[in-house]
């Protein structure tokens, strides 16, 4: 174990004292049972599209420590640096957007993805932390200069962000941009009858994809009415539980990653149902709630408005892939491909969410009475 | 926009130690702020935690809780699903047709990978599919296409084994006939999709999609598998294009056997002709010729126009119109009314029609049912033909058969009611219960019952049926020979030979008809192909397998024929009324 005196003032010291390890820890678990639920499930996928038994593994074990690193760098930052990191960012991740609709190519009806130097990228995994700490700043900043039109910028920036996401199209990342943009709004203190605006917005939102996006609809269907048939996934995945059972039938010997398409990404969950058990579910949706709470009980003391809004966002994003996921999974809401965090295959996911997870820490460290401009 | 932002990063951030003269305002208004955005970051806090403690309790839910209902309950609906379609079964309980669970491969193509390569491995398990044509399914557009219905566990399991990503099983039943050929066209048939197109199988579709237990049908198998045997020898020997038979029970109107040849297989359609799917015996109408005389003869009794002593001259041809009506086998005298029916004389019947008049036939041809269809239940009945404006010529043909067409079925319900006593129940083939009342209506009195019964005995005994006689079985009955129509009219070397029999005639239980459809003449046959010599001598074979089947006992003692009077030798005065010559063979048979 490191150790390290209360009065080491050096970067790393400082941080260790000021830093949440508890989150930190969480997250380094949660990253654990990722890998080893990507080792049960993937197999079985890669070896059904006629690929090496470990090619999922492989691709995803080579994120790992990469992710873990940007975790612990980017929590060293101070909130201004991670303020410039984001701005930096999302406007990279706009521009490679526009990029993707331009040349990227069409993988399953959507176009997101961008290769670079043999490496596909989805650059919209990494708008959406940076796009959370931004709209931070400007809220924040609408508080303090009351003629500093924040609010209509971060609308404008939202209404950018979403378009592009519509356009390529990804309905369920748009639905948690648009939640995230609206917690934050809430946090900075929108009026009741604007919040119901919102939701009455948001709704007639979901409404327009439902007639705008032929497959939105028929999940939407699909969950409405099960008896209408395709509800196979989810009732696969259902039936998986239930074998798994409290302790799972044990790992390896699970059968819904022979059969679910999707059991190394939407549908992981269900393969650690079945192979590892409730008990492991309900650990891992322990360690997100937790991740979640902690932080917004570590903002809850600090005294600066843009880093409470910042974690918020960014914590609400996280934590909404999280409930979305596991909420598809168990037929609790129509089916949304939604990556979950730090657990589902996907390096581009995995990097942009230990960027957003560092920011976190980074926006969360102690600082009595330090501020933001230290 | 992008600028913009760009600038404001660069400009350092107004903390609160930066802050000039305005600092105190906008300390209140950061702390205010703030405290809205803690009071709210709390209800955000608490959404997610209901919303993680929701997921947590469904998690428990599925798995250990209503799971059990979800996910076992689904597989052990799967295993031990009782397939859906209900059996058909005879009055035994002898399966007619059932269902069995099978599974059916079909493709959702979006899934599949590499057509080419998947229609490939598919075809090599399942070689009687065609890869071309596989492949191209692989590749249409659609959500989902079927590949092959009702695969074997084996060939599910070979294809199963290939592990090809977008091939799916789907449970279904296929339906199964046990008895092939043998009730065919009355069974039925479902298409692929286990609706019923044809026979019981479509008029009680719906029943038997929604019921468990079998539909019972009036048919025995037993006697159906006689019937059948009987009349495709029968085809076989006289080189018919088709031969009809029906079985009937003639106190209840139940159907106990009907066959129509050409038959074919439901269990493997392919090259099943139309003809063999027609039913000759409710669907096909004829004009059945000479059976007909026993309604004729009935009505003519029963209404009081003749008795058994009134004759009539059948010395010469009739002529009407352009017509002449002929006798096959013509005595050439005065026949006293057992004799008309005896020698099958169509003068004498034409004449005896005339004498009871159109009204009186019409009404009695309506009551035993011979102007509407049966009501029978299968979807393939056969209306009857009959002239629109009845004139004197119609009612003159009609008395011996020709110029009406009805099904061999109405001529079963119509000579049990004959023969039962007269009434007339309808023709069924769902099994009667016991206890309830059979329906009926009374036709024609129980004494001219009795007295056609006699008179049907003497056709067996001494006239056109010989052939049909089975010792022990008291047979009587009628012959009936028809020219097929063609174009222009009759055509003369084309035949319906048919024969109605009852059996045992003094009490009947059951009516037994056979009809062959052009046969020809044989040297068994001594060249002729006329009923006497084609249908009678199947009927007394079907006769005297199903006899004791049915539990009919056969008469221990069956009266010494010179006891008997026989027609041929009773002198025939013309004009003269003769005492009846059946009250020595009722007598007889009283004995």
């Amino acid at each position: 174990m490191m150790t390290l005196g209360r009065t080491d003032t050096s970067v790393v010291g400082r941080w260790w004292w000021t830093v949440d390890r508890w989150t930190i820890a969480a997250l380094f678990v949660l990253v654990a049972v990722g890998a080893i639920l990507i080792m049960a499930a993937s197999p079985a996928v890669a070896e059904r599209i006629g690929a090496d038994r470990f090619h999922f593994v492989r691709r995803q074990f080579v994120f790992l420590p990469p992710a873990l690193a940007v975790i612990l760098l980017v929590s060293l930052l101070p909130p201004l640096w991670v303020r410039r990191l984001s701005c930096v960012g999302f406007a990279l991740a706009i521009l490679a957007m526009v990029a993707t609709l331009l040349v990227g190519e069409e993988i399953k009806g959507a176009t997101r993805w961008l290769s670079i130097g043999g490496m596909s990228i989805q650059p919209s995994e990494f708008a959406k932390p940076t796009f959370a700490v931004v709209i931070a700043w400007m809220l924040s900043e609408r508080q303090l200069k009351l003629d500093f039109p924040g609010n209509w910028i971060a609308l404008g920036l939202f209404a950018l962000l979403a378009g592009l996401l519509l356009l390529q199209p990804d309905v369920g990342m748009t639905l948690v941009v648009s939640a995230v943009v609206f917690v934050e709004f809430f946090l900075a203190g929108l009026p009741l009858f604007s919040v119901l605006l919102f939701i009455v917005v948001g709704l007639a939102g979901l409404v327009g994809a439902y007639f705008a996006f032929a497959h939105v609809a028929a999940r939407i269907d699909r969950f409405l009415d099960p008896s209408a048939g395709e509800g196979f996934q989810v009732a696969t995945a259902l039936q998986a539980f239930h074998s798994g059972g409290l302790f799972g039938r044990g790992p390896g010997e699970g059968q819904v990653k022979e059969v679910l398409p999707d059991a190394h990404t939407d549908f992981i969950m269900a393969v650690a149902g079945e192979e590892f058990g409730l008990l492991l579910c309900l650990g891992v949706v322990g360690l997100f709630a937790f991740i979640v709470l902690r932080g917004f009980a570590r903002s809850f003391g600090s005294g600066n408005l843009f880093a409470v809004l910042a974690t918020a966002g960014l914590l609400s994003q996280f934590g909404l892939q999280a409930v979305i996921n596991m909420a598809s999974t168990l037929r609790l809401m129509p089916t949304k491909g939604m990556t979950l965090p730090f657990i589902s295959y996907g390096g581009s996911s995995t990097l942009a969410l230990a960027l957003g997870m560092g920011m976190v820490l980074a926006l969360t460290r102690k600082r009595y009475g330090e501020e933001v401009a230290a | 926009m992008i600028r913009s932002i760009a600038a404001l990063a660069a400009e350092p951030f107004a903390g609160p130690r930066a802050a000039g003269d305005g600092a105190i305002h906008i300390d209140g208004v950061r702390k205010r702020a703030l405290e809205t955005g803690r009071t709210r970051l709390l209800v955000a806090g608490a959404l997610f935690l209901l919303a993680f403690a929701v997921i947590a309790g469904r998690m428990i839910d599925v798995a250990l809780l209503r799971g059990a209902a979800i996910g076992h309950a689904r597989t052990q609906s799967e295993a031990d699903a009782p397939v859906g379609r209900a059996d058909v079964v005879d009055r035994n309980g002898v399966l007619l047709a059932t269902s069995l669970p099978t599974e059916s491969l079909y493709a959702r193509p979006r899934e599949v990978l590499d057509p080419a390569e998947a229609a490939r491995r598919v075809v090599g398990v399942l070689p009687d599919l065609d890869a071309a044509d596989i492949e191209a399914k692989l590749r249409s557009d659609r959500a989902f296409v079927y590949l092959r219905r009702n695969l074997t566990p084996r060939q599910e399991y070979a294809v199963n084994a290939l592990g090809i990503p977008g091939l799916y099983f789907e449970k279904g039943e296929k339906r199964v006939y046990p008895q092939g050929n043998l009730a065919a066209q009355l069974v039925g048939l479902d298409d692929l999709d286990n609706r019923g197109v044809a026979g019981i199988e479509k008029s009680f579709d719906h029943a038997l999609q929604n019921r468990h237990e079998p539909l019972r049908l009036s048919l025995d198998i037993r006697v159906q598998t006689v019937l059948h045997d009987e009349l495709a020898k029968a085809m076989a020997a006289f080189t018919a294009v088709g031969a009809t038979g029906i079985v009937m029970d003639a106190r209840t109107g139940e159907v106990l056997a009907m066959v129509s040849l050409p038959d074919f297989d439901p269990n493997s359609m392919a090259g099943a002709s139309p003809d063999s799917m027609f039913d000759r015996a409710s669907l096909g109408v004829y004009e059945m010729g000479s059976t007909f005389k026993l309604f004729n003869t009935a009505a003519a009794l029963d209404s009081g126009t003749v008795n058994l002593a009134s004759s009539f001259d059948a010395s010469q041809p009739i002529h009407v119109a352009r017509y002449e009506i002929t006798d096959y086998h013509p005595q050439n005298r005065w026949l006293t009314v057992p004799e008309i029916l005896v020698y099958s004389s169509n003068i004498g019947s034409a004449r005896m029609a005339l004498d009871m008049g159109t009204a009186t036939q019409k009404s009695y041809l309506e009551r035993f049912g011979m102007l509407a269809p049966t009501g029978i239940e299968l979807p393939e009945t056969g209306a009857p033909l009959y002239p629109t404006t009845w004139r004197e010529i119609n009612t003159m043909t009609i008395a011996f058969g020709h110029g009406m067409a009805v099904t061999p079925l109405h001529v079963a319900a119509g000579v049990s009611a004959i023969v039962n006593g007269g009434v007339l129940h309808p023709a069924t083939l769902l099994a009667r219960a016991d206890a309830e009342p059979v329906p009926g209506e009374r036709v024609i009195k129980p004494e001219t019952s009795r007295t056609m019964r006699e008179l049907m005995r003497m056709v067996v005994t001494d006239g056109t049926g010989e052939k049909a006689d089975v010792p022990g079985y008291e047979v009587g009955g009628k012959t009936g020979t028809a020219e097929k129509t063609g174009v222009g009219g009759y055509r003369h070397k084309s035949l319906l030979s048919s024969f109605v029999a009852a059996f045992p005639i003094e009490d009947p239980r059951y009516v037994v008809l056979a009809m062959i459809d052009e046969p020809h003449g044989t040297k068994e046959s001594a060249g002729y192909a006329t009923a006497g010599w084609t249908a009678a001598p199947a009927v007394g074979r079907i006769v005297a397998q199903i006899g004791p089947m049915l539990d009919v006992a056969p008469a221990a003692a069956p009266g010494p024929a010179d006891a008997r009077l026989r027609v041929a030798q009773a002198p025939e005065r013309q004009g003269v009324p003769h005492p009846s010559p059946l009250r020595k063979v009722s007598l007889a048979e009283a004995e």
